[in-house]
């Protein structure tokens, strides 16, 4: 094991009761906070989803059921709907021009696809991080890991506090502890990575997704992302698009395929690899087509 | 095989191509002949007067003999006009380049905008001093001509060259860093107050400047709105000089003196309008690098 | 309390949407909205106001006021073909030189200058964008017209033969000094126009014909000039647009008479010019206003057909939003 890993591991154990200290004494402004002190986080359940872009049908009568506290990978060829799914799941997926979803996805029996929902809310609960690493060009590094709570205008939150414990989350806080001041974009890549996913983790969702978090990065930044997401299922659900069977094999507890907008297989993801059900899935995994 | 073996361009072909070439050049090099004409001249006719005594501490006085006087109140109006269009068109026209790249998009709506504002492009600055007499002049609204009444017609004048500038530049904000903070939860003003806007920043200033420099120069819109003066005056509600008018009038003058301040202001236009378009520049680079 | 993540302890769902929760983000949707609409209802109102502040003229003097030949103010009469002629024979000057120099230089600077020369070059022939009208009307008098006198008197006579150029006397300022000032304004942006088109010209096309064996001028004709010729057009309209509204420039230098000149190098009158110089002697007279009114009523009609040409040409020609910026005079490498 390399040294930081078992620091940054230590930070997130002293992290959580930390949190849960601080947690108590916030409980009452923020109820959400609340269900974090059991450090859950509650899984999400997609019913008859279909997703258009324009006429096209790129998701196809797409069920499935992500568990809490658990890594669930989508995998699949290019071009299959994984990024449409995952789209889905918070609502990004109509900000695309002519874009339309039907259908039921519920966070612990909440459908977000309700009337009267609201978007910005269902998009708080439930994070992204992208294929390229993104961190706003005009921020620092502290900024952009306070953004989330800036743009949903959190109000009555230690913002130093959150930034610091989200940056040791996800490992980071050593390697900027000396230059928050410096712009988010002056970071190598897999630190930007990290810095996106801290942004995520500092609003404090329930479930994060991640869409192929690892394609732009080279081996040692991948490793350190896988293991984060490791260290994150205790607290959340995470949703991760690979296109890398080894990844999904590392980090996914269960893993679906899925095949022209419809999903062909879901199931504990030792058995999706080594011995599924269906046959396409297995000349997938076994790279015979893709 | 050697080179000599190719197949060779014929005489008469090489020198047509040598010959089209020569003139290509020739073409630039006449395009450059009035701009040094021109400078040379202001230096040559231009520096004699601005570098005469009280030449920008001294107004016209429009006396028939001895010193005609200076320029100062033609400055001081040329600044407080274009200071006040420039109120008014960089946030009337950054917020309309807005709509057009956040909300309008490809709809018909946005692209009869689009339309419209190119078209506007294209009407001669007199038309929209026209334009301007009749709403405002002519209706006496607080006093017949005014300097503010000027600022408005050059506004007009601005406010297409904002938009269109601005435009371009918002589109090259990343769609990546709108996902991003919308994937956050932010509310789309967030999004377009706290990232898109501060991303933009560079490229906004420089395209307003451009127009800043378009509506500084210009005279016809003036000529029936600010109507120009003689006496040194900051107020907006009166009748004001700028530096184009008193260029124009000068010209128009028989005695050599007005027509040397005539260069000298001139000289002065042209050197603050170089500025601007140098600053502005400047900004462009900026947002290059970052 | 069995906690749900997504409910708070009143029990309302903390997804649902509050009432305001939407709000500032509608405001903010429909005043920039209504900031675009009103535009449009802006120009479409000043174009109402301008036809009825014309209309005394209108009605006064019908079609005559295009067509019919005699521009004479001390007896109200305002018949306009003179400053219809003066507009289109300066502007068909200014294009018949700005136009192919324009070209000439889009042409050097894209396609054969070295490349580290093509920027501080370009930024040169875009200065001459920078440099106001009122400052090209005080060259053109103190500098231009006097200096060109004589070599304009020589062209007259020695040339006396060709129609619409000898035969009369050669006026100081004149349509071909005004002509000629006008080209040299058109011809940044004619250039920048040409500049952007040309560059968008596929590399594969003049690589084709580079394959050939073409040399760079045949590259140029057989690769270049097909591909770039709609945007070019689009942009010598747009020229045309701009030469046609100039006011200042062009007053001080085409002699303001108000009959039709003789030649080209007599003097003259324009649409733009007329108003700007009789703007303030019509000041109390309801129909000499009217007429001038009119006279930018039709200098507007005339700019907005010669625009919409022109956009139709360059969006043609360039397939680019950028296209929007070019035409509102900001070439694309400054933004
Ligand atoms: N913006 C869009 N407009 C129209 N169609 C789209 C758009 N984005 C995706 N699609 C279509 O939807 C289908 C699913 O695309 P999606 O991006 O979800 O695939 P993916 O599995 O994520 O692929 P990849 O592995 O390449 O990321 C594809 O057929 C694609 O062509
Ligand atoms: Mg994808």
């Amino acid at each position: 094991m390399i040294p930081p890993e078992t620091t940054s591991k230590e930070t997130t154990t002293d992290m959580s009761t930390e949190r849960r200290q601080s947690d108590r004494t916030e409980a009452a402004a923020e109820a959400k906070e609340s269900s974090a002190q059991d450090a859950k986080g509650h899984g999400v359940n997609i019913e008859a989803l279909n997703a258009y872009y324009g006429d096209q049908l790129a998701v196809k009568n797409f069920n499935i059921a992500f568990p809490a506290n658990e890594v669930t990978a989508l995998i699949g060829p290019s071009g299959s709907g994984k990024s449409t799914v995952v789209r889905c799941i918070n609502r990004m997926h109509e900000e695309i021009p002519g874009a339309r979803a039907e259908g039921s996805v519920a966070l612990d029996g909440m459908n977000v696809y309700e009337d009267g929902v609201d978007v910005t809310s269902v998009r708080r609960l439930i994070g992204m991080v992208f294929q390229k690493p993104n961190p706003f060009p005009t921020m620092s590094v502290f900024d952009n890991v306070a953004a989330g709570l800036r743009l949903t205008g959190a109000r009555g939150i230690n913002l130093r506090e959150r930034v610091h414990r989200a940056l040791r989350a996800v490992g980071l806080w050593d390697e900027v502890k000396n230059r928050l001041d410096k712009p988010g974009t002056g970071l190598s890549g897999g630190q930007q990575q990290r810095l996106c996913i801290a942004r995520t983790v500092a609003v404090e969702p329930e479930v994060i997704l991640m869409d192929e978090p690892c394609s732009a990065l080279d081996p040692v930044a991948t490793l350190k992302i896988e293991e984060l997401i490791d260290e994150l299922k205790d607290r959340y659900t995470i949703v991760i698009v690979t296109h890398n069977m080894q990844q999904a094999g590392r980090v996914a507890d269960s893993t679906a395929f899925m095949l022209e907008g419809e999903l062909i297989e879901h199931g504990p993801t030792t058995k999706i690899f080594t011995n599924p059900n269906d046959e396409r899935t297995e000349r997938y995994v076994t790279g015979k087509f893709g | 095989m050697s080179v000599t073996a190719l197949p060779r361009v014929s005489p008469r072909r090489r020198r047509t191509d040598k010959v089209m070439r020569s003139l290509l050049l020739v073409a630039t090099l006449i395009a450059l002949v009035p701009l040094v004409f021109i400078i040379y001249y202001l230096l040559h006719k231009g520096l004699s007067a601005v570098t005469s005594s009280g030449f920008f501490s001294t107004d016209p006085n429009g006396n028939f003999f001895g010193n005609p006087g200076g320029i100062r109140s033609a400055i001081l109006g040329t600044l407080e006009m274009i200071a006040l269009a420039t109120a008014i068109s960089v946030p009337v026209g950054i917020a309309v380049a807005l709509y057009l790249t956040e909300y309008g998009k490809e709809s018909k709506f946005a692209n009869v905008i689009r339309y419209f504002v190119d078209v506007m492009t294209g009407v001669p600055s007199i038309v929209f001093g026209l334009f301007i007499y009749i709403v405002l002049v002519i209706s006496k609204i607080g006093g017949a001509f005014t300097g503010w009444k000027g600022a408005v017609a050059i506004s007009l004048l601005m406010l297409p060259i904002v938009i269109r500038s601005s435009e371009v530049v918002l589109l090259l904000v990343p769609s990546s860093l709108r996902e991003a903070a919308l994937a956050l939860g932010a509310p789309r003003w967030r999004v377009m107050l706290r990232v898109v806007l501060p991303t933009s920043l560079s490229g906004l200033v420089t395209g307003s400047l451009l127009a800043v420099a378009r509506g500084m120069g210009e005279t016809a819109p003036l000529l029936f709105t600010a109507a120009g003066a003689f006496a040194l005056t900051g107020n907006l509600g009166a009748q004001m000089n700028a530096l184009p008018i008193q260029i124009y009038n000068d010209i128009q003058s028989p005695r050599n003196a007005i027509t040397a301040r005539a260069w000298g202001a001139g000289l002065t236009l042209v050197a603050l309008v170089l500025i601007i378009n140098v600053i502005a520049r400047i900004a462009s680079r900026r947002s290059r690098m970052a | 309390m069995e906690a749900s993540a997504t409910t708070v302890s009143g029990g309302r769902s903390l997804i649902e949407r509050s009432p305001l929760s939407r709000l500032p983000d509608q405001v903010l949707q429909w005043t920039l909205t209504a900031l675009a609409a009103a535009i449009l209802i802006l120009i479409a109102y000043f174009f109402i106001r301008l036809i009825g502040q014309s209309s005394t003229a209108i009605s006064h003097f019908g079609w005559g006021f295009v067509f019919g030949n005699d521009w004479n103010p001390s007896h109200l009469i305002f018949r306009g073909l003179p400053l219809l002629v003066g507009t289109v024979v300066t502007s068909a000057i200014a294009l018949l030189i700005g136009v192919p120099v324009a070209i000439g230089t889009a042409l050097f600077l894209i396609e054969i200058c070295p490349r580290r020369f093509r920027t501080p070059m370009a930024i040169l022939v875009d200065l001459l964008a920078a440099v106001p009208s009122v400052v090209y009307g005080l060259w053109g008098v103190f500098v231009l017209a006097p200096k060109l006198l004589p070599v304009e008197k020589w062209f007259a006579s020695t040339f006396s033969f060709i129609p619409w150029i000898g035969g009369g006397t050669v006026t100081l300022y004149n349509y071909f000094i005004a002509g000629l000032i006008l080209a040299i304004m058109i011809l940044p942006i004619v250039s920048a126009i040409a500049r952007e088109v040309i560059s968008t010209v596929p590399s594969e096309h003049k690589e084709a014909a580079l394959a050939l064996g073409a040399t760079r001028w045949e590259m140029i004709r057989m690769a270049v000039l097909p591909y770039s010729r709609s945007g070019i057009t689009g942009g010598a309209m747009l020229g045309l647009g701009r030469a046609i509204g100039e006011t200042i420039a062009v007053v001080l230098v085409i002699g303001n008479a108000d009959v039709i000149g003789k030649h080209l190098f007599n003097q003259g009158y324009s649409l733009a010019a007329v108003i700007a110089n009789e703007f303030g002697e019509a000041a109390n007279t309801t129909l000499y206003k009217s007429a001038l009114f009119e006279a930018g009523l039709v200098l507007f009609i005339l700019t907005l057909i010669v625009n919409i040409i022109a956009r139709w040409f360059v969006s043609r020609g360039t397939r680019t939003r950028a296209a929007g910026a070019v035409m509102a005079g900001v070439a694309v490498d400054e933004v």
